[in-house]
């Protein structure tokens, strides 16, 4: 069973989201992705001050077996990046929701985040998602 | 061992093959250089030796069952090289006179004609160099359409999540953002997703019909109705013909435009960065941006269709027609076949690959779409193995290589998890399909009595399990040693 911690929120394309003190969010890949993905090679993060659109594919993550697009959760501007995952990709397995976050961003609208599944509701939809 | 490292200075095998002196005295002198090239020098039989062990080192569908899925890797009747190879084929000019290339412009118009009969496409040009160059073409053309009509706001392609990844990326090539469109439960498209999908920004759709899943999609002509009442049009993938040749046809569900990989469906030979052929067919309303040349017929001569005749043509995709050698592959395939053989390729095709599926399914291996036919393809997915014996897709596949067999297609499509993709194709025997069927038996045996054995595998090959990270992290192939 994989590790969904309850004080993260969830998007349906398997981000997992932060909610930081001082109003920005943090962003990652859940660890049911990573597991599917298996051993990372290469992350490219988007630039810091990079605005962007809910949905929109703003870094990849490639593993072993493929590379796939990560999706900004919800809309906004990118302030900090993950420049460690240059050199050691395999942080996102090892540290899924730790030192294997992909990158920071400040919210265009904070209520966009309550579209945002809890652990729950992301558990389920992970059951529904298998075949 | 390199062949490097069996060089010893001096020793050389040039007198076997008499060479001809080539006409270099026009290099300027500051361009020649200087000392000699850092080759390796062997005799003739240490050379046929080492290349000889290395192809044997190889899997090769000469040798061994070969399912790879999404990709058809189907043999390559032998008379298709011989006969391509016959020297007033292989030593045509590009530049000879059309009035000295009757027979081979003749093979290449008939061809042209086949391609459109067995896909219901009005035209073809044969022109592109490889599938990829197809794919660009199609999707190159479906701009040219639009723009011609002064169409300018449709920015958006959308291509299903389970389709080829080079889809998406011809695309993006064209210039063209990208929209996925998921998959239902059944394997299908979802076509609600598609309906809120569709606008005026829609120039297109990508589709592979049979899909990756191995599936038919049921509502193509539902989907056809969508894109061309948004005032998109519809591209058909050719990775899956094999499937439906002389069955179904792309023209008959809607297709506006289709790529054809000659190396899948109609034998040519298959990858290692070419030469290539991907042909490519189109309805009426995309005749006039096709690539040239294109075959013409006037009377009984046979003459290159070119930009003078079809200006609003989206130009040449390289300097002459194309790769010339593969296109005569490919026509003597298909005039060897016939139109009833077309017809029993793809009986065959998914004869056999629902023979497997049934005999898996019977052996109680799970496929991804229990309730469905397969096309020419079927999916098996591990991904109960993997929760309860620890035992991926992968391990499965290494292990095959042990029964020598060539595993089938791993992780690939992307939405099925722990997947094996596998498609026989129309050429193997029952009794080598039971013999994967028995493999297959074996291997979930020893998943649960000895795993290890699965972990570690192959055991059998001159390399053993290689460290994927390291293979794309650290991938090194220079040679820093010295010669003798």
């Amino acid at each position: 069973m994989s590790n969904i911690p309850v004080d993260l929120k969830y998007a349906k394309t398997h981000e997992w989201v932060r909610m930081n003190d001082d109003g920005s969010v943090t962003v990652g890949i859940s660890d049911s992705a990573q597991d599917q993905l298996g051993d990372m090679v290469f992350i490219e993060v988007p630039e810091a001050g990079q605005s962007v659109a809910a949905a929109e594919a703003c870094a990849v993550v490639e593993s072993v077996k493929a590379a796939s697009d990560v999706y900004a959760p919800i809309a906004g501007e990118i302030v900090e990046v993950n420049a460690g995952l240059a050199d050691s990709p395999e942080t996102v397995n090892t540290d899924v929701y730790g030192e294997g976050w992909i990158f920071r961003m400040t919210p265009t609208d904070k209520a966009e985040l309550d579209g945002l599944m809890d652990a729950e509701t992301y558990e389920s939809f992970l059951a529904s998602e298998d075949h | 061992m390199l062949i490097f490292e069996q060089s010893r200075a001096g020793r050389r095998a040039h007198v076997q093959a008499p060479a001809q002196a080539a006409a270099v005295a026009d290099i300027p002198e500051n361009l020649l250089r200087g000392g000699r090239p850092l080759l390796p020098e062997a005799s003739e039989m240490q050379v046929v030796r080492h290349f000889t062990r290395l192809s044997q080192k190889n899997f090769s569908i000469d040798t061994q069952f070969y399912p790879l899925g999404s990709c058809t890797m189907k043999y390559n009747p032998r008379a298709c090289n011989t006969l391509a190879m016959l020297p007033g084929f292989l030593a045509r000019h590009p530049l000879a006179p059309e009035s000295m290339g009757q027979g081979f412009l003749a093979c290449m118009f008939e061809l042209q004609e086949m391609l459109k009969d067995v896909t219901g496409m009005p035209a073809v040009s044969l022109t592109p160099a490889a599938g990829a160059q197809g794919e660009f073409t199609g999707v190159a053309m479906i701009r040219a359409y639009h723009d011609a009509n002064g169409d300018t706001e449709r920015n958006e392609i959308l291509v299903p999540d389970a389709a080829h990844g080079t889809n998406p990326a011809t695309a993006t090539m064209c210039g063209y953002q990208v929209h996925e469109i998921p998959t239902g439960k059944d394997g299908d498209v979802d076509v609600e997703a598609l309906r809120a999908a569709v606008g005026p920004h829609t120039a297109g759709i990508m589709l592979t019909n049979p899909s990756t899943l191995g599936v038919f999609d049921r509502r193509i002509e539902e989907i056809a109705a969508i894109i061309h009442e948004a005032g998109g049009l519809l591209y058909y993938d050719g990775a899956n013909l094999n499937a439906i040749l002389g069955k179904v046809r792309p023209g008959d569900m809607g297709f506006d435009v289709i790529h054809m990989n000659l190396h899948k469906t109609f034998s040519t030979p298959h990858g290692g960065g070419g030469p290539g052929a991907g042909p490519v067919g189109v309805s009426k309303r995309l005749e006039p941006y096709l690539p040239v040349p294109v075959v013409g017929l006037d009377g009984d001569e046979y003459y290159w269709i070119t930009e003078a005749v079809r200006p609003q043509s989206i130009g040449r995709l390289s300097t002459f027609m194309g790769n010339a050698g593969v296109l005569m592959r490919a026509y003597i395939y298909a005039r060897m076949l016939g139109s009833e053989g077309m017809h029993r390729v793809a009986d065959f095709a998914t004869l056999n690959a629902n023979y497997l599926m049934a005999r898996l399914t019977a052996a109680g291996f799970d496929v991804a779409y229990p309730g469905r036919r397969a096309t020419h393809e079927f999916i098996v997915t591990l991904k109960r193995q993997k929760d309860e014996l620890g035992i991926t897709a992968m391990d499965f596949a290494k292990r095959l290589l042990d029964y020598n067999m060539h595993a089938p297609t791993t992780y690939f499509p992307l939405l099925v998890p722990e997947c094996l993709l596998i498609e026989p194709t129309e050429t193997e025997s029952k009794e080598d399909l039971d013999a994967f069927v028995d493999a297959m038996v074996k291997i979930q045996k020893e998943a649960e009595t000895t795993p290890d054995l699965l972990r570690e595998a192959p055991h059998t090959l001159p390399v053993r399990r290689l460290d994927e990270v390291r293979a794309a992290k650290q991938l090194d192939l220079v040679w820093s040693g010295t010669v003798d």
